[in-house]
């Protein structure tokens, strides 16, 4: 067991690096995608938009599958898919670029609280242009409410934007039962599926999705590449935001790099085909994850709904313990903190917060998020490693005393600072 | 962020980690900082009956530098009359741990806890002299 030498103590011997269970933030590339990327980067290094020779012919292939990949894994038209930057990048232009085109007819977007930054910086950046935004909220488990979403429809609603799955929390919104909300009052419906992809089945018709948000980096591909679904029947229109050559239809200029696309086929491909049998170890992963933790230590919370989530993702709140210094803690697995104690802004996340979580819990919270490459001992030693450093570091917490003793630690005035 | 080698140090081998019974003689209790905001620190002094400060112990829920800035402060103050401590200053603190800008606030909790330790203490012994800090 490679781990193991730091099992006793806080300090890893140096040899090994974290075990990383961070697969939210981003996920390694599957050796294959690599492979599939390699030749376009030196004897295939064409530019697909070469209509002229071989070189050019074969780069478009190449990316004319990749294309077909992107689209067989949402059920998509080829057609439909526009290659981005990255799911930022695709958020921005779904969101601005429908605003943009329909303006003259709607002003009114919305969207959702635990919504990820771009889309929500977008959203405020359509606003301060006047455009007005609904953010719906959501119920303690993180799920939007439905009844919530058809009221705050208008006739001057141009677009609904919301997460297939939420990156803190792993909580997978009602698509299908949005969609048909949407269609129903003639809104088009954008999904940033950047955490969805490929671990849970999607199908941009059976779900009335009409823009759908896609990551290659977060699906075993390369950062630097992503794409936007864009709906042809009925067709959504968009306003550019990169101008240029008019590729992609005129949606996004710029040559396209043939290797990131080709590595985003790949990795489309390899979770289309692989997602069964993935998640189904990821749930026996999360099963024993969960199990490990609940059996030895008390006081600990998942935030956000257990079931309508997707496997590879756990987000616990260990109370009593503040979650930065549990992050140093468990300096041997990398994880991810609801804690912004790490930036400058001393305020918690504000995903955990919409969930109606107090500061303090929210504070304490570890991300921990599993995948491809995860296996059955890393499980296993990250449980002992959580396990130690949380009782430790309760050993040292006034909070956890307090609890002990009986205090109700919301009958204490504190200060504050 | 990197934290320096004296943070790591008491964060893995935190000093004089416990608690005092608060209602016993020669005791001084602080408790400051808010759970909300992700720091809170007890700190206990034990005061002789000649007003040296004879041993003290922190519990902290917070990040590294919170937990290393009580240990700290629980060194220092021991051996010290009540006024020696009181005029521990935040500073001092950050400067030998080399606190980052975005951690001060973690050394002025330390310091605010010595402060309400000494008071307490005061409080609680009847002394009246003047005002510490």
């Amino acid at each position: 067991m490679l781990h193991m030498t730091a099992v006793n103590g806080t300090t890893n011997a140096g040899l090994q690096r974290p075990i990383y269970l961070d697969y939210q933030a981003t996920t390694p590339c599957d050796p294959r995608v690599v492979e599939a990327m390699l030749p376009y980067f030196t004897e295939k290094f064409g530019n697909p938009h070469s209509r002229n020779h071989a070189y050019g012919w074969e780069a478009e292939e190449a990316v004319e599958q990749a294309r077909e990949q992107v689209a067989a894994i949402i059920g998509a038209d080829p057609k439909e898919i526009i290659f981005t930057s990255g799911a930022t990048e695709s958020n921005n232009l779904a969101i601005k670029g429908v605003a943009n085109f329909y303006r003259d007819k709607k002003d009114h977007i919305i969207t959702v609280v635990t919504e990820h930054k771009c889309v929500l910086d977008s959203c405020r950046h359509l606003e301060q242009e006047g455009f007005k935004v609904t953010y719906l909220p959501v119920h303690k488990n993180g799920l939007i409410d439905l009844a919530q979403l058809e009221a705050a429809i208008t006739d001057r609603t141009a677009l609904v934007s919301v997460m297939a799955v939420n990156n803190e929390i792993g909580v997978i919104q009602p698509l299908a039962e949005i969609g048909a909300i949407c269609r129903k009052h003639h809104v088009f419906f954008h999904t940033d599926a950047a955490q969805g992809v490929g671990k849970m089945p999607l199908d941009v018709n059976a779900m009335n999705i009409d823009l759908m948000s896609i990551s290659g980096h977060k699906i075993y591909g390369p950062k630097g590449i992503g794409a936007l679904f864009v709906r042809r029947r009925p067709r959504v229109r968009l306003q550019a935001i990169i101008n240029g050559g008019g590729q992609e239809r005129g949606m996004r200029s710029g040559t396209l790099p043939t290797p990131m696309i080709v590595g985003l086929g790949e990795a489309c491909r390899i979770a289309q085909a692989e997602m069964g049998v993935e998640n189904e170890r990821m749930h026996a992963l999360r099963d024993r994850l969960l199990t490990g933790i609940n059996a030895r230590l008390p006081e600990c919370y998942v935030n956000g709904d257990l079931e309508q989530r997707v496997p590879g993702n756990l987000n616990i709140s260990f109370a009593f313990v503040e979650g930065e210094g549990l992050m140093m803690g468990v300096k041997d697995i990398a994880v991810s903190s609801g804690s912004a104690c790490t930036s400058a802004s001393l305020e918690p996340s504000y995903v955990l917060r919409a969930l109606g979580l107090d500061a303090e819990m929210a504070h304490t919270s570890l991300r921990l998020g599993f995948g491809r490459f995860t296996t059955e001992a890393e499980i296993d030693y990250a449980i002992n490693h959580i396990v130690e450093a949380v009782s430790r570091l309760r050993e040292l917490s006034p909070l956890w005393e307090m609890h002990q003793e009986g205090i109700d630690i919301k009958s204490i005035q504190w200060a504050g600072h | 962020m990197s934290y320096s080698e004296k943070v790591i140090d008491h964060y893995e081998h935190p000093r004089n980690v416990g608690s005092f019974k608060k209602e016993e003689d020669g005791i001084g209790t602080g408790l400051v900082g808010a759970p909300a905001c992700g720091d809170v620190m007890k700190l206990q002094i034990k005061v002789s009956a000649e007003g040296i400060i004879e041993d003290a112990k922190f519990k902290t829920f917070g990040c590294g530098s919170a937990i290393a800035s009580s240990s700290l402060v629980t060194e220092w103050v021991k051996g010290k009359t009540l006024d020696e401590a009181a005029s521990i200053k935040n500073t001092d603190i950050a400067q030998h741990l080399a606190l980052p800008p975005v951690k001060i606030h973690c050394s002025v909790l330390a310091e605010d806890a010595i402060k309400a330790a000494i008071a307490d203490y005061k409080k609680k012994s009847g002394s009246s002299d003047e005002a510490v800090g």
